[in-house]
């Protein structure tokens, strides 16, 4: 019976090893994805990349673009009342992503997910957060943030903060749309922002979205560089 | 499979040619980092060698598709094909109603011609694209009620299509002509073509960085020279000549050809590159180091390829 169970657990891993390759190269086929690193070096230090919000995913972009070292100990925060609806989808998100899922219900949960968040982070692998809280498929750029990245900053000041700003995906995959369109996109990584003594939580909460938004503009077809 | 494949003569010899020029290119690229560029600082000489590592790639991927016969070949193109159109689509404002339009342009035409590209179905793969999906995608696209900007997204599909999967598969479709005397050596063809086509751009880019002073197109490619233009085509035409062994082409028949393949690269860079400064954007992706994207490594042979074929076809080919 224990010869049973380690051996399907040894099965599980190594399936979900071969699942996140080919999640990886389907991605790299749709979308041909590229990290641009801008005024930031892809270092193994710990960080929070908080990033856009258009697509469920969106944190497959920033976890293949991270060099492979620095992927195995980043963690994406999904919501649970999404990715536990199937079992497909559990084994997605919990074996081959190793995400933390939380409640995004508050009358309904038990855990409290700062609590789960910081659990990570003292271990010492780094977060992958989406602070709108939501897919925003609507024509903003930008939802209004949740306060969860300024108390996350406050409990984990050694901590970076990384603004990443996911261009194109939302194209891709359009809200409704079951069919993806190829098209090429870009993960731009932002310099890390820190809290600063004493800063107001909507202060800081406004410094982030602006910083994310600039990233934006950044990585605009119109602007790409290049080399002819 | 590959059991049945026969490697045509000539084709040996020109692989081993292409690494010759290759290893030259590898280490004047390596001697010259090393004279006027130790720290990596500059520019140009970081670009020409990161160019020379990615012809090696490209170089290694068409020697494996011409040796695995038509099937390799095919579907070569046919991953260009959709990495171009990938490049493409990804610049043109699209709207949600073409959803569907741009998933059956990627999903269901650009395989359906290279199928037919694979059959050496010429009365389908030289009007699929402008016929059928001419006139079947706009439908899609008119599904959703969304008549906003229409003719232009249409127009651009069409193109992406037009430009993107018909020109290129106009490569592989070199292997159907039926040339009498030259029968199982049509990779050759793609291989002329090819080495045409790019020397061109590499000899134009030679001469214009040695001699280079009028500008041809200011406006489009500010680095297109008179002086790189007349040396480029010319001595691409010679190099066509010396390629003569390896066509049905006598000597003067190559040269006239290679000419004709070069003028036609140029139009096709100045096209590319209009598309891309009414865009904004200086290149088309980043998938080929040093180069940008597939469009414009392909952008030459895209309007090369489908006149060579048909100027091959009516004077050479017996169907």
């Amino acid at each position: 019976m224990h010869r049973e169970q380690h051996m399907k657990g040894i099965l599980q891993r190594w399936s979900a090893v071969g699942v996140g390759v080919l999640v990886r190269l389907l991605a790299r086929l749709v979308t041909a994805a590229r990290p641009v690193w801008q005024g930031i070096e892809p270092l193994p230090k710990q960080r929070i990349y908080y990033a856009n919000h258009a697509s469920h995913g969106d944190f497959v972009l920033i976890w293949m673009t991270l060099p492979p070292r620095m992927r195995a100990q980043t963690r994406p925060v999904a919501g649970a009342d999404y990715w536990q609806t199937s079992a497909v989808r559990r084994f997605l998100i919990e074996d081959v992503f190793h995400a933390v899922l939380i409640d995004r219900r508050p009358e309904q949960r038990q855990d409290d997910p700062l609590e789960q968040m910081g659990k990570v982070l003292g271990g010492g692998d780094s977060l992958i957060l989406f602070p709108e809280g939501t897919r925003n498929t609507g024509d903003t750029p930008l939802l209004p943030f949740k306060s969860g990245l300024y108390r996350l900053a406050k409990a984990h000041p050694q901590v970076e903060l990384i603004p990443v700003w996911i261009d194109n995906l939302n194209r891709v995959l359009p809200k409704g749309e079951i069919v993806p369109i190829p098209l090429l996109c870009t993960v731009t990584y932002g310099a890390p922002l820190a809290l600063e003594e004493g800063e107001d939580k909507t202060v800081f909460l406004a410094r982030a979205e602006r910083a994310l938004l600039a990233l934006s503009n950044s990585s605009d077809p119109s602007a790409r560089e290049g080399t002819q | 499979m590959m059991g049945n494949v026969i490697v045509p003569a000539g084709l040996v010899t020109l692989l081993g040619v292409i690494v010759g020029i290759l290893v030259l290119a590898s280490v004047t690229g390596y001697v010259l980092q090393r004279r006027f560029s130790p720290q990596g600082d500059n520019e140009v000489i970081e670009n020409l060698n990161q160019r020379i590592h990615s012809w090696w790639i490209m170089a290694i991927l068409m020697g494996v598709a011409l040796l695995g016969g038509r099937t390799g070949v095919v579907l070569l193109f046919a991953f260009a094909s959709f990495s171009a159109l990938r490049e493409f689509i990804s610049l043109i404002p699209a709207r949600r109603a073409d959803h569907w339009t741009l998933a059956l342009a990627f999903f269901v035409v650009l395989p359906v011609q290279y199928v037919f590209i694979w059959q050496q179905y010429y009365g389908m793969y030289s009007i699929f694209i402008p016929v059928y999906a001419f006139l079947l995608l706009p439908v899609i696209s008119t599904l959703r009620g969304d008549s906003q900007g229409y003719l232009e997204r249409v127009s651009e599909v069409q193109w992406a299509l037009m430009i993107c999967v018909f020109c290129v598969s106009h490569v592989p479709a070199l292997l159907s002509l039926d040339i009498p005397g030259y029968e199982g050596r049509n990779v050759l063809l793609i291989a002329f073509l090819i080495m045409v086509v790019q020397l061109s751009d590499v000899l134009q880019y030679v001469w214009g960085k040695l001699l280079g002073k009028r500008k041809i197109a200011p406006n489009l490619s500010p680095s297109k020279t008179l002086e790189g233009f007349a040396g480029g085509v010319l001595s691409a035409t010679l190099v066509g000549a010396a390629l003569a062994w390896m066509t049905p082409f006598s000597v003067l028949q190559a040269a006239v050809l290679a000419l004709m393949i070069a003028l036609l690269g140029v139009f096709g860079g100045l096209v590319m590159s209009a598309i891309k400064r009414d865009r904004g954007i200086k290149d088309w992706g980043h998938l080929i180091e040093g180069h940008g994207g597939f469009i414009d490594r392909l952008d030459s042979v895209v309007f090369s390829a489908p006149i060579f074929f048909h100027v091959v076809r009516y004077f050479w080919s017996i169907s």
